[in-house]
Order: C-alpha cells, then structure tokens, then sequence
C-alpha cells in the first residue's frame, strides 16, 4: 500500500473504532413497555410513604406549571444552554409514563435514561437521586403511577446545536455521574445519616445552592456556596453563609417545616415552594436534614460578622430618599416588635441585605410574600405599582448600609431592572395563592 | 408642600413626604372611599390606582407619588353617574357593610384596564390580597364580570351613554 493509503485506512479505522466506542458509551437499550398497572394494585401505604418521599424530593415543583395539572410537566428549566422543558411524569399511556415498568423508573432516577433508551438532560436531576434506594424508588413509582393520568405531550426543549444532541449526554455522564446509593458513614448517628441520605439524594439541595461549572454539573470542591437560580440568589449553605445569625438544627428546622424563622426571616422565591412541601412530610425527616445541614454550616468561626449595630446607632449616610421610603413603607411592619410571622423580620437578621448581591431583596421588595393557603403564614405586601426602579435602588442602598455590615453593594441599578422583569413574569403566571400539597395540612406554629 | 394629582386635580398638600398617602386622601382632601383596615397593607381596603395599577394608600408614601396620577374611587363615578364597574357592584349587591367594598372595586378596576375579560381564577387571583370578612365574594367575582360586559358597552368612567 502506498504512504498516504495506510494514513487513509488507520483514520478510518480510528472513525469507525471511534464511532463504535461512542455508540457503545451513548446507546442504551429500550426497556419494554407495560400495560399501565392499575391503582389498586399498589399498596396504599406504599403510596403514601412515596408521596411523602416526591415531596422531599420537590418532584411537584419542577413537574407541575403554574395553574396546571399536578405532575404534567411542561416548566422550562433555564440552562445556560437553553430552556430544558419538565416532562409528563402523570401514568398517562400515551404522553406520561404509564407505560414504565418499575424497573425503566428506576433506570431513569439512577442514571438519567427514560424508558425508551434516551438519555435525559441533568435538569433532572439524577445526579443526586442515583443515591436513592430501590426501596424509595418503589414507592416514588407506586405515587407516581396512581395519580390521575393527564394527557399532554412533553413540549420540546429550546436547546441549539450541539446541546439538543441526547447522545452527548452520555459523555457528560462519564465525566459527572457518580453513581452508586448512599453509603453510610457509621462513625455518625442514624439521624445525621438519614439527613444527608435526603440532602444529596432525593432532596437535591446542592441542585441549587452549589454553583455549576462550564458544562453544567455542579461543583464538588464548592458544595453548598450558593448559586443563581431564576433571577434569584440560592444562598451559600455552608460556612460561607451570610446569615448575621449563625443557622442552628432548631432555625433549620423551623424555617423548612414552617417557611419562616424568627431568627432568620422567610423562605420564598423557589425555596417557598420547598418548605411548602416539607411542611407535610414525616417530622423526622425534616429534623434530619437540619441535622445533617448544621454540620454542613460547621461551627461559625470566631470573629464572623454578627448582625449590624443597634438599628438607632446608625445613621446611614447619604440617602435621605431611602430613608424616607424605609419609614413611610417599611419600618411599620419591620419594626413593630410583632413577632412572627405576624410582623416583619428585624433587618439586622436578613441575610438578603447580607447577601452577596441584592437581587433576593429586590425580589421580594416587588413582589412580596404572598400567604399560604389556609394558614398563619408571615405575609408582605409587593411594591412593584408604588416604587419606579430609582426609589427602589434607593431604598436597597439605605437598607444596605443601614443594617448590613457589609459593604456596598454594586450594580444595583440593572439587579433591579432583572428584579422587575422576574416579578412581570411572575405575575403572567402565578397560580394564584401557595398551597400546601396534598391533603395534610402544615402543623400549626 | 408636596404636589399630587388626584382624579384629575392637582393638590398642593402641606404633609410630610414620608405620610401616607391615604391620611392625606382621608384627613386633608377629604375623599373617604379608600379605608383604614390594618394600615401594614394585608387587607387591601385602602387600595387605589396609581398609573393604571392598583396600590395600597396606607404604605405608600407621599414622596413616591411625584409625577404620578392617583384615582380613587371618587374619580371613577359619582351616585348619580356610577362607573361600570360601581353599577355592577350595586346590581349583584355585592356589598354587605361594605367596608372592603371601594379597595375591591378599585384592584377590580385596575384588573379590567388590563384585562378585559378576564377568568374567574384571575380575577381570584387578583383580588386575593383583598379581604372581605362578611363572605360576599360570590357576589364580588359576579360583579367583577358584569363590570367586564358592562364596559364592553359602557365606558370606562363616567360620562356619555350608557347602555340601560
């Protein structure tokens, strides 16, 4: 053979090796289908221990769209890659997974492949429930396949070339997914391992609150250091966090079973939807992920920053506008020695005037906090109608230098022209009031 | 001296900037449909709109409101010239003290000029931060819709033909 003939024959020889090798790593084979089993085949405490479970795993959340049918899908998941739709996950036959044996919904949760044999982006978040055990998938699957089946097609994701190819999903996989069920670490108590079981399983909590690197996975070397999420800031979680006050296993609890603590103030944006749902699950659990969370938090270190002076110390400098706007709209409810949830937090406790950049304060200055359906719940009026952006900017820089210790923030005027567009958004598609899901109600405080 | 423009009015108000603007409604200019309920804006009888949107009088302050048009519910309708959205309040009867009654019509009216037909769980969703305690929020959402065909016909405010 001549020179550039063997040069020929090796390159495609390494192209077919390759594509062989790929092909092999990205394809997946179908699992088959089913005919949908019948609820009553499921054993009803079955059911309701997987209920309690999809609501650790906030499935609702990501699975239901606002003013839609539960677990029908359809919510755009933003990525810097593009928008990935949730999927139907309701038993319909045709359009859910009805048709998915126990063992394709297992395959799905541990290794992000759906029943066919495609791989699934990691806005599902697989990652983590790789951890969950066969026990609880079971029972997610009992839950899942006695709700009311809805018909409706999954909408298509919005992803351009190279992302909307699934088969690069695989390699993705190879780098990022370490699967395997949880093991436990037996040199701490059951309680603690029963938390971080939950944690980085089913609950996810590092989906959010751990930033994500250039291809989207999250980042082992900063778990838990706070990451962006829709327009909002997911707090650092560890001992990073800003909050004045340093969190306890009793402030965690409160604040995920109740959505609000006095000590640190209220869950809302996408974390009011988590505590909506842990408000209903088996106390224990709840206690348990505090646990664990705590030693996430470590003990605080000596000389971290507590809460802002005596709030009649200071003066802050410079922005009468502010001023003006914190005592006429503000501090009626903020200082009324209420307690909560009846009143507004202490300002020295927010860890939003703490936090890094004022878009969760921007937030909720708009567009407040609606109550929850139902039941004693802290509530704040939105300003969006009563404050241009200038008044708002004002008052964020005031609230800042007033009861932070903290420096300045920057950019506050573009964080609150985004602010302004999250709460337009919000206000196309809010569902109306938060409930509560499913029949139990939240524990009274 | 702070300048408002209520209903149309310009008003030189001697009040400082940070009072809200529903004592000023109330105690200076006299207009008295916008209420006191819990003064922490949680029940939404003090509401009025501000550029087409509605707000809570009682933790808005003055200074906000420069250059900004304020109506309240005297500047939709008189007794003899009712608004739509008035007439449709009285004609379902969806008063009982009444008390919640201007705050709802005014968010109403606020939902209509920018949505005019709009769903019941809309108009739920709109109103849920308006409370009424007597329960005639049957007759409120009905009202709300007759207003909604009423304006169809009629208009806005008052003045001009009005469809019998």
């Amino acid at each position: 053979m001549s020179k550039p003939a063997i040069v020929g024959s090796v390159v495609i020889a390494a192209l077919v090796g390759g594509a062989i090798a790929a092909f092999a790593v990205a394809w997946r084979p179908a699992i088959g289908a089913i005919e949908p089993p019948a609820s009553r085949s499921f054993d009803p405490a079955l059911v309701k221990r997987g209920r309690d479970l999809a609501a650790i795993g906030n499935c609702n959340d990501c699975h239901t769209a606002p003013g839609g049918k539960a677990f029908a899908g359809g919510v755009p998941v933003p990525t810097p890659f593009g928008a990935v739709y949730s999927s139907n996950i309701t038993p319909d036959p045709e359009t859910g997974i009805g048709r998915w044996s126990e063992a394709a919904f297992r395959r799905a949760m541990r290794s992000g492949v759906d029943r066919a044999g495609h791989h699934l982006y990691p806005t599902f978040p697989y990652d983590h429930f790789t951890n969950v055990t066969d026990e609880d998938d079971q029972a997610l699957y009992a839950f899942l396949m006695t709700r009311s089946p809805v018909r409706a097609s999954d909408h298509p994701n919005d992803l351009s070339f190279p992302f909307n190819q699934r088969f690069l999903i695989a390699g993705w996989k190879l780098l990022f997914l370490k699967k395997g069920t949880y093991k436990a670490d037996s040199s701490q108590s059951a309680e603690w391992n029963r938390g971080a079981y939950l944690v980085d399983g089913l609950a996810h909590c590092g989906a959010c609150h751990t930033p994500r690197n250039g291809l989207g996975a999250e980042e082992a070397s900063a778990s838990f250091s706070g990451a962006d999420v829709d327009n909002w800031h997911a707090y650092a979680i560890n001992a990073q966090s800003r909050s004045p006050l340093p969190w306890t296993k009793d402030s965690l609890f409160h604040y995920l079973r109740y959505g609000w603590d006095a000590d640190h103030g209220t869950a809302r944006g996408p974390m009011a939807k988590v505590a909506a749902n842990l408000s209903s699950v088996p106390e224990s659990d709840v206690r348990a992920i505090a646990f664990y969370m705590t030693s996430v938090f470590g003990t605080p270190a000596p000389g971290r920053p507590g809460p802002a002076n005596d709030k009649s110390a200071q003066a802050a400098a410079g922005d009468q506008a502010g001023a003006s706007i914190y005592q006429a709209a503000c501090a009626s409810c903020h200082e009324s020695d209420r307690p909560l949830p009846y009143s507004g937090i202490d300002l020295r406790l927010s860890t939003a005037l703490s936090a890094p950049d004022p878009r969760n304060a921007a937030n909720v200055i708009l567009s407040g906090i609606r109550p929850v359906s139902g039941e004693r719940s802290p509530i704040m009026p939105g300003f969006a109608n009563n404050m241009t952006d200038d008044q708002l900017v004002a008052l964020l820089k005031y609230l800042r230098s007033r009861f932070s210790t903290q420096p300045a923030w920057s950019g506050i005027e573009q964080t609150v022209r985004n602010a302004r567009q999250t709460e337009t958004v919000s206000l196309q598609t809010s569902p109306g009031t938060v409930s509560a899901p499913g029949s139990t109600q939240r524990d009274k405080p | 001296m702070t300048t408002l423009k209520i209903n149309g009015q310009v008003h030189e108000i001697d009040a400082d900037p940070d009072t809200p603007l529903l004592y000023v409604l109330r105690d200076e200019l006299k207009l008295n449909a916008a209420k006191f309920g819990c003064g922490l804006g949680q029940c939404g009888s003090c509401t009025v709109i501000v550029d087409g949107k509605a707000v809570l009088s009682c933790v808005t302050p003055v200074l906000l409101l420069k250059d900004k048009e304020v109506t309240t519910l005297e500047g939709l309708g008189t007794v003899d010239k009712p608004a739509p959205i008035q007439r449709a309040f009285i004609e379902e009867q969806a008063a009982q003290c009444g008390y919640c009654i201007a705050g709802m019509m005014m968010r109403a009216q606020a939902l209509l000029q920018r949505n005019s037909k709009p769903s019941d769980a809309q108009i739920r969703s709109e109103l849920q931060s308006n409370l009424c305690r007597c329960g005639t929020h049957m007759r409120i959402l009905r009202a709300v819709h007759r207003a909604a065909r009423l304006m169809d016909t009629a208009e806005l405010t008052n003045g001009k033909e009005r469809a019998q």
